[in-house]
């Protein structure tokens, strides 16, 4: 039985599944990178960014990355694209890219 | 020492259930398993135990309770019968999927419709390939003896499949009999403590269970699972034999009954085996060389050890307690027929349809049977394969 | 302790980026401010019914949780919880979990899993007590399977099985009130909110759910790009017109004691909140003005009497 779910893949056998498919780390999810599915992208502007942190929340993929208090770039490999943090953000410090200047 | 008692088949169960003390029951009653969950509440009323008791809102959720509690690190029980065994059917599947190793006492009962109560198997077979262990019990000692052993098995680090014991509704669930106790000590030093590797609740590690599946994994997934069905077949013959050095009493996959140099034999299931060896006996008695062969473990399917079993007669009748509305035969004549396929020379088969709903299947009952085996014997003429005894004409 | 987000913000995230829920799906959010809610000392486990978040948030072998997690069936979370719950209390009775160690029981499901096929087990776990929390992700539709019509679902939306048509304006019953009737099984704490603000009244919430004693639940309303037909970057826009047409009132009911968490400062007509979506653009076609009215009457008697109950 493999134990890692990075080790478990589309090519091993029958016998290395886990035990009734269970998973026994967290987190693995990161794995898959999403940021594939991403057809816009969002851009941080940080030179107008007041890091007030209120697009961190509503990211749904996890992929604003907090720092000792501060937000840093995109997690782009697992952004979506949704643009929900461009709603989020009062200073528009968040751009779709493609409109950016 | 064993502790010689009275008891119906539910009360038997409820004793082992005691003896083992599990961590949680969940509970839904339904007729005739009722009573095993009401003797279990009164334990628990009485401090007899300290399992926390869940009555539910019904067998989907009792089930669904086990599932959570197994899953999280606990042994996990519950009780049920006919229509209440139906409502879990979804569950069933994903516990065995799951391979939570959970126990589950059925009073097998009819199916509606129309309702009733009684005994026949359209519950337990409708659950057949629902991936559960199902172990069968004549009487209330093979249904106690049974339940002493399902963890063991179930739990099993190469099983870890959920375990169904079955006893006959309302003729072994309510009917008292003799039985031969074990000690309450001695009883759980046998079934042992549950330890999982991995649980819910386990601090060093989380534990994700019941992902979605896709193409790629759940062939491999299945195949895994019916693995572990086949090495059950190995652990329920190691639990037997250590019960039997530790009890005294003794199981296989199935018991032949005057096997040995049998011409004309029935496979059967359930109390509707004593039944039969009566007759058995009484024909012995005239010289007939007729014998039994009453299955005990349904799944995993003792397929070829039936087979070398029946291998020496010369017509067999499977007797089905349940009507599977194939139009061909009940599921034990599909099984039994299907594993004497293989047989260089194969007993002719018929399959008999009896018993449903609770009507009676009789020491002439039995007889009738194997007359008409002789005569197929006697004729090489099968006749009719699938019919049905008992009813009015 | 008062809600400060830059420290929310800094927490170890314990749900992962790499699910597969769709781009700009609110679920998301959701699951990550529900995860903040359990303080970072307790464990957790999740109990989810089957559903859009069930298939994306566990595909073999990819979770995205942090903590432990159980998936059995669709109607059946609050069951499996209450298994969870019990193997938890009979486990540190028996010594095989340290007394000193706390873990949180959560469950969820869309509104589907909650409100209708996952009912029953809900409302048994509620009878009986069980300590734990239920979180319902309500997107007003059976999204997993595309968009059908559920008893979550509001009068007028088209789904695509109450689509609307020359005979049809979308569904013809009002939603029902699930939260209401979880009040009525004397829960000690039960809660509606949705992805608003600085997310401070969802996690308030979540935090007083998970960590008073009993059964409690909190219902979010959680947009559904695709199924409520607007574009992901407006989720925010959305809730916001939700609250402030009091279509979805926020409030919380503590022990039976009902309490406004958001009033809006001018009460917006339904239009702000319907014009929005897909699902209600018919009501917006000449002749189904009637649509837009009944909408507006029923949100106003439900706001009255809402209000009647947190005097």
């Amino acid at each position: 039985m493999i134990n890692q779910a990075k080790d478990i893949n589309e090519k091993i056998t029958w016998q290395d599944m886990t035990t009734g498919c269970e998973i026994y780390e967290p987190g693995t999810s990161r794995l898959t990178k999403t940021g594939e599915w991403r057809s816009r992208t969002p851009k941080w502007l940080p030179d107008l960014c007041k890091q007030c942190l209120l697009c961190v929340p509503y990211c749904p993929d996890a992929s604003i990355p907090v720092e000792d208090g501060k937000r840093a770039e995109f997690d782009y490999e697992h952004c979506k694209g949704c643009g929900i943090c461009i709603g989020a953000c009062p200073f528009k410090a968040i751009v779709w890219e493609d409109e950016a200047q | 020492m064993s502790i010689r008692e009275r008891m119906s088949g539910n009360e038997a169960i409820a004793t082992a259930m005691r003896q083992i003390n599990p961590d949680v029951f969940a509970m839904f009653p339904i007729t005739p398993s009722t009573e095993i969950p009401q003797y279990f509440a009164q334990y628990v009323a009485d401090g007899k135990v300290d399992t926390e008791f869940v009555c539910v809102e019904s067998e989907h959720s009792s089930l669904s309770t086990c599932l959570g509690a197994e899953a999280a690190g606990a042994r996990a029980i519950t009780a049920t019968s006919s229509a209440g065994l139906s409502y879990m059917n979804e569950v069933l599947y994903v516990a065995a999927s799951l391979r939570l190793p959970v126990v589950l006492a059925v009073a097998c009962r009819a199916l509606t419709g129309p309702i009733n109560i009684n005994h026949d198997y359209s519950d337990s077979m409708a659950e057949r390939d629902s991936g559960f262990i199902q172990i069968y019990g004549e009487n209330n000692q093979e249904v106690y003896d049974n339940y002493l052993m399902a963890h063991r098995i179930a739990e099993h680090k190469d099983v870890r499949l959920p375990l169904m014991i079955c006893e006959d509704g309302f003729i072994t669930s309510h009917a008292i009999e003799n039985i031969e106790l074990e000690e309450d000590d001695k009883v759980k030093a046998f079934v042992g403590e549950y330890h999982p590797e991995n649980y819910l609740l386990k601090k060093e590690n989380p534990l994700a269970v019941g992902p979605y599946g896709v193409t790629s994994y759940y062939m491999e997934a299945r195949v895994a699972q019916a693995q572990a069905m086949k090495n059950a077949k190995k652990v329920i013959l190691e639990v037997a034999e250590d019960f039997k050095n530790t009890f005294g009493r003794s199981y296989g996959f199935f018991e032949e009954y005057r096997m040995e140099d049998a011409e004309l034999a029935m496979v059967i299931m359930g109390s509707s085996a004593g039944t039969a060896k009566t007759c058995v006996d009484a024909m012995r008695a005239e010289g007939k060389k007729v014998g039994l062969i009453k299955v005990r473990v349904f799944r995993p399917f003792p397929g070829p050890e039936i087979a070398k079993a029946l291998a020496g007669c010369k017509a067999v009748a499977v007797m089905d307690k349940s009507e599977g509305f194939s139009a061909c035969g009940g599921p034990l004549f599909a099984e039994v027929s299907g594993a004497c396929i293989n047989l260089d020379n194969r007993p002719k088969m018929i399959d008999i349809v009896f018993g449903l709903g609770g009507r009676d299947f009789t020491v002439e009952s039995a007889r009738s049977v194997y007359d008409r085996l002789e005569t197929i014997a006697q004729t090489g003429d099968v006749g009719e394969v699938y019919t049905h005894m008992g009813q009015r004409e | 302790m008062a809600y400060n987000l830059k420290e929310e913000m800094n927490k170890p995230e314990r749900f992962h980026s790499g699910h597969r829920l769709c781009a700009g799906c609110g679920a998301g959010i959701v699951c990550r401010a529900m995860m903040r809610a359990v303080d970072e000392k307790d464990r957790a486990v999740i109990c989810n019914a089957t559903g859009c978040l069930e298939v994306s948030s566990f595909q073999y072998p990819y979770t995205a949780w942090e903590d432990s997690y159980i998936h059995t069936a669709f109607e059946n979370a609050s069951a499996t919880a209450a298994g969870v719950e019990a193997a938890y209390n009979a486990m540190k009775r028996r010594g095989k979990i340290p007394a000193d160690e706390n873990v949180k029981i959560l469950a969820i499901g869309g509104d589907g899993g909650t409100y209708d096929i996952g009912f029953q087990s809900l409302s048994g776990a509620f009878e009986r007590g069980h300590d734990y929390t239920y979180f319902c992700y309500d997107n007003n539709a059976y999204m997993n399977t595309g968009t059908q019509r559920s008893s979550a679902t509001p009068r007028f939306a088209s789904a695509t099985t109450t689509p609307f048509g020359a005979e049809s304006v979308g569904k013809k019953q009002d939603q029902k009130d699930l939260t209401q009737i979880m009040v009525a099984h004397g829960s000690p704490y039960v809660a509606q909110t949705t992805l608003f603000g600085n997310m401070k009244d969802f996690h308030e919430k979540a935090h007083k759910a998970i960590y008073t004693e009993g059964p409690t639940f909190v219902n979010v309303l959680t947009p559904c790009p695709r199924g409520w037909g607007y574009p992901a970057e407006d989720l925010i826009a959305i809730c916001k017109a939700a609250i402030d047409t009091c279509i979805w009132p926020v409030y919380e009911v503590v022990n039976g004691e009902y309490r406004l968490t958001y009033e809006p400062k001018k009460k917006l007509p339904v239009e702000e909140f319907m014009s929005k979506q897909a699902r209600f653009k018919h009501c917006f076609k000449p002749g189904n003005e009637w649509t837009i009215e009944a909408a507006q009457e029923y949100v106003d008697k439900k706001w009255e009497q809402l209000l009647a109950k947190c005097k």
